[in-house]
């Protein structure tokens, strides 16, 4: 892989606190990464250390193959060839748009400002001041300020957060396309994660300090490495299990098939003793069907348009939740056909 | 002391009030203000230096300037400061300095440490983020400060630095005690020439208030409107 970030074994404490403890990546050129995480789990130290404004306690990060941090290196933020885009967009608000996004130029290029303008699809904004902006114009602006000055990569720090939700997501496509065209490598942090879908090819998901798992969404989401990225990347719900043997697992609602020995996280490769597990059940894995003889009852709905998310009760009295069409609109109360749909089982050791 | 309020003796010298007193007092308090502003900034910027050195001198230094009264300060300089000069020019006599010179360089050192501590508001007034997006923008230190952070800070505190400038220029008037021929000396002279004091200072008071309360007003509109804009 042509790596254009390379963070290696990253240490950076605060007043003896770690905040990162030992955490390493790599980010191909050309590529979007992401670290997705609750707050206080470190990403934004991550980031910050690799602008340059923080100095890691141990660890490296090499950008373009060169030593740019270290515990005796600290190339200066300002050398580094580092966009940025900031949570509070960080507009110069003596400037007007066209100003601010050609700040980074030396020679106050008015060909590049156009050219990124309409990149970024500002040009009628140019001669407008930050306050007359709205916040998705302001991140516009601030976005093709940091794309300027040709960095040789971009750092996102929770870019949205002050975004209305509906905008968060066409927004965080939108700048994707023009990253992408920019042909820039970027990094984004966030605690969103559609905002992380949507945008990164590539998500690390953090917990105090540490990458629990870096992978593709796809895998985070479906091929879960632990509980907490289970828990934290999509909903969902855990059920009991008991493993029938290396191809079979059996759950209240029935017996699921897969390659059991491989999809858990319990090590049974010589299984088949009725070990225990809980099995992950995403809302999408549990289907409305009024001709199946399962039948839950209706706890709770969460209308979210084009489906109802459901909250049903078992006859063992555990949760499970549904995502379904919303025209299947059922009261509370009511009692409706379930049935398992799922492509592959993830299971988990039981929590004691 | 005649009766009565006698307004002949202010006609009669109002012009040379003004052409000598004012004048001086106007220079000085514009100089001082200047100079003041510029080396209040300089110390701002060390006070939030992440220098420890530079801090602590630029802390002492401004504490040390608002522990001391104003007119001891004008004094203590007065006196000391031919002595310094000589001492710094490696010259043997002491080194002529005219009150209106000792008086500047008071005035600019002892201002210096409040504009300081008004610049320094400014400074934090501005983002982090800002400072942030200078450097990843590839700016040093200084072209952040000058591009980004101090048009910024001193936009934000315009009002407040142009308060402390009015204060200043009723401040001046403590130059008196070491008999500079500012607004309030050069009524002083005439008070005591024609034995007018009570005219004299009324109207010296007059003036002042109108000049201080005049630019009182302006600096409240110019807030508001700086507040508009932000």
């Amino acid at each position: 892989m042509d790596a254009l970030l390379q963070v290696e074994e990253l240490q950076h404490a605060y007043d003896g606190h770690l905040a990162v403890r030992g955490l390493s990546f790599a980010l191909a050129r050309g590529a979007i990464g992401c670290l997705l995480g609750p707050s206080g789990c470190g990403k934004t130290t991550v980031l910050r250390c690799v602008a340059g404004f923080e100095a890691p306690s141990a660890g490296r990060i090499l950008l373009n193959g060169a030593l740019v941090s270290s515990t005796q290196v600290s190339l200066p933020p300002e050398q580094r060839r580092v966009g940025m885009v900031f949570q509070e967009h960080a507009l110069f608000p003596h400037l007007t748009a066209a100003g601010n996004i050609a700040f980074g130029l030396s020679n106050h290029d008015g060909k590049r400002v156009r050219e990124l303008a309409a990149l970024a699809g500002i040009t009628e904004l140019l001669e407008k001041y930050p306050h007359e902006l709205s916040g998705g114009q302001q991140q516009r602006v601030a976005l093709a300020r940091a794309l300027a000055p040709r960095p040789a990569l971009l750092l996102l720090d929770e870019p949205f957060s002050n975004l209305d939700t509906g905008m968060r997501e066409r927004l965080s496509l939108e700048l994707r396309d023009i990253i992408k065209s920019s042909g820039a490598t970027a990094m984004l942090v966030t605690h969103d994660q559609h905002e992380a879908f949507a945008m990164a090819d590539e998500i690390g998901v953090m917990r105090e300090g540490r990458i629990e798992q870096w992978d593709i969404a796809y895998n985070l989401y479906h091929r879960p490495v632990n509980r907490f990225v289970a828990d934290f990347v999509g909903q969902g719900v855990f059920l009991p299990a008991k493993v029938l043997n290396a191809k079979q697992i059996e759950i209240e609602l029935g017996i699921l098939e897969g390659d059991i020995a491989h999809a858990c996280q319990i090590g049974c490769e010589v299984c088949g003793k009725g070990c225990r597990a809980d099995v992950l059940l995403r809302p999408d894995d549990v289907i409305h069907d009024d001709n199946a003889p399962t039948q839950a009852e209706v706890l709770h709905k969460a209308f979210r348009g084009a489906e109802i998310l459901y909250t049903l009760k078992l006859g063992s009295g555990r949760k499970v939740l549904a995502l379904v069409p919303s025209h299947h609109n059922h009261a509370l109360g009511e009692r409706i056909g379930i049935r398992l749909d799922v492509d592959h089982v993830v299971a988990f050791t039981p929590q004691a | 002391m005649d009766a009565g309020f006698d307004f002949d003796v202010i006609q009669r010298s109002w012009g040379y009030l003004f052409r000598e007193g004012m004048v001086f007092t106007l220079t000085l308090t514009a100089l001082a203000m200047v100079g003041g502003i510029f080396f209040g900034t300089l110390l701002a910027m060390m006070r939030l230096s992440k220098f420890r050195l530079l801090s602590y001198a630029a802390g002492s230094y401004v504490n040390l300037m608002r522990s001391l009264p104003l007119v001891l300060v004008i004094f203590w300089f007065f006196f000391l400061v031919p002595y310094i000069g000589a001492w710094l020019i490696g010259a043997k006599d002491p080194v002529k300095v005219g009150s209106f010179m000792s008086c500047l360089i008071t005035f600019t050192m002892f201002e210096a440490a409040y504009y300081c501590e008004i610049m320094r508001a400014g400074i934090q007034s501005v983002a982090r983020g800002q400072v942030w997006a200078g450097y990843a923008l590839g700016l040093d230190y200084w072209q952040t400060m000058g591009r980004i952070v101090l048009p910024q800070a001193f936009r934000n505190m315009l009002p407040v630095l142009l308060t402390q400038t009015v204060i200043l220029f009723q401040d001046t008037s403590l130059v008196y005690v070491i008999s500079a021929t500012d607004f309030l000396g050069a009524a002083a002279k005439v008070a005591n020439r024609d034995y007018r004091l009570v005219e004299m200072y009324t109207f010296v008071a007059v003036v002042y208030f109108i000049i201080s309360f005049g630019l009182s007003s302006l600096v409240k509109q110019l807030q508001n409107k700086i507040a508009i804009i932000r």
